[in-house]
């Protein structure tokens, strides 16, 4: 897979952050929905969210690609840089090529499997050769084999798992830097969540991951980082999510600093 | 970074060949195509209440409201159309509400999921695609031709019924609606206190549900009181001189007034069209005005 | 003490319910309501057997009538000659009864105002739903509402002496009576059914879609072009095929504007007259009953309808074919 990455310059050097987030906090609305969050994201490995129910771990994801941006009601204080560039300066169509995502539940278009692919590839401007592409990033999600002979056929006819495959392959094919996962495994079966966190291991090596996840098994089976959130209540009634604790995940399972990490990890609550 | 930069970055690696500004340009005409076809309905709408407006403010007058028509354009009114399109309206809201709403009540209270009622449902589906024209020549069959002795023929209580037949499955389908808009958790309650289904309905349901199916009822009569083609299909002429003094007299309605002073090709004739269109149009929005005060009220009840 | 306790005594004094008779009343307002729903089947019955009655003497006469010089005509030969002759003239002395001339004239005004209605109406769906702030929307919505609660005698005005004028003062083929200004402003009278039923299939399109389409870096052009309406395209192809029904069934627009002058061709700017028109016509005149004047109404009404009913089951049946799943 040939290198994207924008080629260091002179008074930049390659960092081995991806991603950096700066005192971010989230508003819907009015609602402070996650405060004043700090992460940096390293390149090539993988972090995982964990924490309950609406603290926030979603919408800090979604932050990275500027997803927020398509809710009129939101807003989002504080910077995150990408390779040392301020998204808020980028162009977020751009951005977003070079930050995919995968959200929770599959959601292929309702077209071919060829199309699916296709079409992010299309839109993007791709020179190449199509075909070879398609091939390229179905084999990148490990479907190729199963679906090879029936590219034609509707995206919607896979099954769970190899929809959020598909999804995934979609997501590679336009060549990204970083893949944002939001709970990809949670509406699949367990063993379509094995065949994805197998995947996440080989994708590692090119891309840079961020995973949102439920499942502290599954967190520490596959990250190399974790950080976990937690909630607090607000006078309004509703959750303000905030970071706890973010470190390498060995220490957050086995020896966390915080005792609501300590109390999360070993099931207290949540 | 602009966007030009990244451009730039990017065309020396990989092999996605960015066109952000021209797919940004082509968004614009999209986004401005959009707006634009937006705006030319409310341009025509406001370009065909003006033209009405101007052309027939000037010959609407106490005279016009009260002369019956006439080969004179000045001395031409809408007295007899007027009176007509009354008479034909309370007889439709007599027949149709009634048997609208019994006819509502039944399918969604009272009837269980078997072929009848199957029937029932495809055939209000189907009628209501029924070009009007249609219901007038059904009209013209049964009500002028086969009932005569009982409608008195090309008369009121001809056109009200054909109107209400056409307005039938659009009151069935609104009563439906607001029927269902009433929580189950009040039926249970009046079962449970040992009233039957009837019972419950009355002086539960239908009180609830009243101000939405009035909406319904409204808006179904506001189309009714501008529907033209059904009643030319039954002969409804444009030259009667008198108002209507019973159910079987001969009569004219508004629409059918000004269809005819429109049809004519002295253009004084097209001016008193306009003002009759200017009654026509307050009436609706009368009607419209009452269905929206009722459709707040329901829904403020919820 | 062991007697069995009469029914009378269990509520002796305050409470006497009379279920009886509440059950009666339930029983006749159950008789009367299904009846009210069943005239709905009775009025359908009442328009096909009508239309079916007085077509079936119209075909039966219509040898008849074409039989000149003693030669018989076949009753085989007298519905071919309905559907296929290239003149519409039964109240003339030399009477021909070809219904394609009609029929063209009604396609004609149709097409014209798909023309219009299809992107004015997708267009203002599109806009609505993906482009307007919900205070636009509650303005624009409403509008859209009155635009079709306007009578169609109205917009019969509207066409015959503001449209044709308008289009004769740069058009100067456009005669007084035409086939353009009527479907222009049928086009304009179908439009809110267009953008109002398209709005709905657009509306039901998951946000999950348009999510997945953004994140791959797609403009909302490119969201919306490739990804929503395509998705959305069964509710919209239904949505035309309605306003093709309620097109060919409209009758006052087309007799105010499109004329009374049954010519067989596809001239946009010259007199036509339409089925509707058609009808309108002879009712106006009161043809007595029995005459092939008076059965030509439902020759022609009958075609009507099996026109709209064909596009409406069709519609049906294309939304049910065609409709996406999205799970």
């Amino acid at each position: 897979m040939q290198d994207t990455r924008p080629t260091a310059t002179a008074d930049k050097a390659i960092t081995d952050t991806a991603l950096k987030a700066e005192k971010i906090s989230v508003y819907y609305g009015s609602n402070l929905a996650v405060k004043d969050v700090f992460l940096d994201i390293p390149r090539n490995e993988i972090v995982a969210f964990i924490g309950p129910s609406g603290c926030g771990k979603s919408t800090v994801l979604r932050c990275f690609n500027r997803m927020n941006d398509l809710i009129p009601s939101a807003r989002v204080d504080g910077n995150i840089l990408f390779d040392g560039e301020n998204i808020k300066r980028l162009d977020p169509v751009e951005l977003r090529r070079r930050v995919g995502m995968v959200f929770q539940k599959p959601n292929p278009f309702p077209k071919s499997i060829y199309e699916n692919i296709a079409f992010g590839a299309r839109i993007n401007g791709y020179q190449g050769d199509m075909d070879e592409l398609v091939e390229r990033s179905l084999k990148g999600a490990a479907l190729w084999d199963e679906v090879k002979d029936k590219l034609q056929e509707s995206g919607l006819g896979l099954s769970g798992g190899q929809q959020q495959r598909l999804c995934i392959a979609r997501a590679i094919a336009i060549e990204p830097e970083v893949i944002l996962m939001d709970e990809p495994c949670s509406a699949l079966d367990p063993i379509s969540t094995l065949k994805v966190e197998e995947l996440m291991h080989d994708l590692k090596t090119q891309y840079t991951i961020v995973i949102v996840t439920h499942n502290m098994q599954q967190a520490s089976r596959v990250s190399d980082k974790t950080a976990f959130f937690n909630a607090q209540a607000t006078e309004a009634g509703g959750k303000m999510g905030y970071l706890v604790e973010y470190d390498a995940t060995e220490t957050i399972f086995s020896n966390p600093q915080e005792e609501y990490t300590r109390d999360y990890v070993s099931g207290r609550f949540g | 970074m602009t966007a030009q930069e990244i451009q730039a970055k990017e065309a020396t690696a990989g092999k996605f060949k960015q066109d952000l500004s021209g797919r940004y340009n082509l968004d614009k005409i999209f986004a401005a195509a959009a707006w634009t076809a937006t705006v030319v309905s409310v341009v025509v709408l406001a370009w065909l209440l003006l033209t009405i407006l101007m052309d027939g403010l000037e010959t609407l007058n106490f005279n016009f409201l009260n002369s019956f028509p006439s080969r004179k354009a000045e001395e031409a009114g809408i007295r007899a159309a007027f009176f007509g399109t009354l008479w034909v309206m309370m007889t439709v809201a007599a027949v149709s509400f009634p048997i609208g709403v019994g006819a509502a009540i039944y399918l969604e209270e009272f009837a269980s999921d078997n072929w009848f009622t199957r029937l029932v449902e495809i055939n209000i589906g189907n009628l209501a695609g029924v070009p009007s024209i249609i219901y007038g020549l059904l009209g013209l069959a049964v009500f002028v031709r086969v009932l005569e002795p009982l409608t008195g023929g090309r008369s009121v209580l001809s056109g009200g019924l054909t109107l209400a037949l056409l307005i039938l499955p659009v009151i069935i389908v609104a009563t439906r609606e607001a029927l269902r808009a009433v929580p189950n958790s009040m039926r249970l309650a009046g079962f449970a206190l040992g009233a039957n289904k009837w019972q419950v309905v009355w002086h539960h349901v239908l009180p609830s549900a009243m101000p939405g199916v009035l909406t319904g009822v409204i808006l179904a009569l506001s189309r009714a009181i501008g529907e033209t083609a059904p009643l030319l299909a039954i002969g409804a002429v444009a030259f009667i001189r008198s108002t209507p003094d019973s159910l079987q007299s001969a009569f004219t309605a508004m629409p059918i007034q000004i269809y005819n002073w429109v049809g004519r090709p002295q253009e004084e004739f097209h001016h008193i069209a306009a003002s009759g269109i200017i009654v026509l149009m307050v009436m609706l929005l009368l009607m419209n005005t009452i269905a929206i005060y009722f459709r707040n009220r329901f829904q403020q009840t919820r | 003490m062991t007697a069995e306790i009469p029914i009378d005594n269990i509520a002796p004094g305050t409470w006497r319910p009379n279920r009886d008779r509440a059950q009666m009343i339930q029983l006749i307002i159950k008789i009367i309501c299904g009846a009210f729903a069943a005239i709905s089947i009775f009025t359908t019955i009442g328009i096909i057997g009508t239309l079916i009655f007085e077509a079936f003497a119209f075909f039966g006469d219509l040898p008849r009538e074409l039989s000149q010089d003693g030669d018989n005509v076949s009753y085989v030969q007298g519905v071919i000659h309905f559907l296929t002759a290239g003149r519409w003239t039964p109240l003339f002395a030399s009477k021909q009864f070809g219904i394609f001339v009609l029929i063209s004239a009604t396609l004609m005004i149709t097409f014209i105002s798909i023309l219009v209605a299809l992107p004015l109406g997708l267009l203002a769906a599109v806009c609505l739903s993906e482009y307007a702030s919900p205070k636009v929307r509650r303005i624009l919505k409403p509008v859209l509402e009155i635009l079709a609660g306007v009578p169609t005698v109205v917009y019969g005005y509207f066409a015959l002496l503001t449209v044709t004028p308008f289009l004769q003062s740069f058009l100067p083929p456009v005669e007084g009576f035409n086939s353009l200004s009527a479907g222009i402003v049928l086009g304009i009278m179908i439009t809110p059914m267009v953008a109002s039923l398209s709005e709905d299939a657009i509306y039901s399109v998951p946000q999950s879609l348009r999510d997945g389409s953004y994140a791959l870096g797609a403009t909302r052009r490119e969201t919306v072009w490739s990804v929503v309406l395509p998705a959305a395209l069964s509710g919209i192809v239904s949505s035309l095929i309605l306003a093709t029904s309620r097109s060919v069934g409209e009758t006052m627009i087309v007799t105010l504007a499109a004329g009374s002058n049954p010519t067989l061709g596809f001239n946009p700017f010259v007199p036509v007259m339409t089925m509707t028109a058609y009808i309108v016509q002879v009712t106006k005149g009161d043809a007595p009953h029995g005459t092939i004047a008076y059965e030509t109404l439902y020759a022609v009404g009958i075609t009507l309808f099996l026109i709209t009913l064909a596009l409406n089951v069709f519609s049906f049946w294309f939304v049910r074919r065609f409709r996406q799943k999205y799970e």
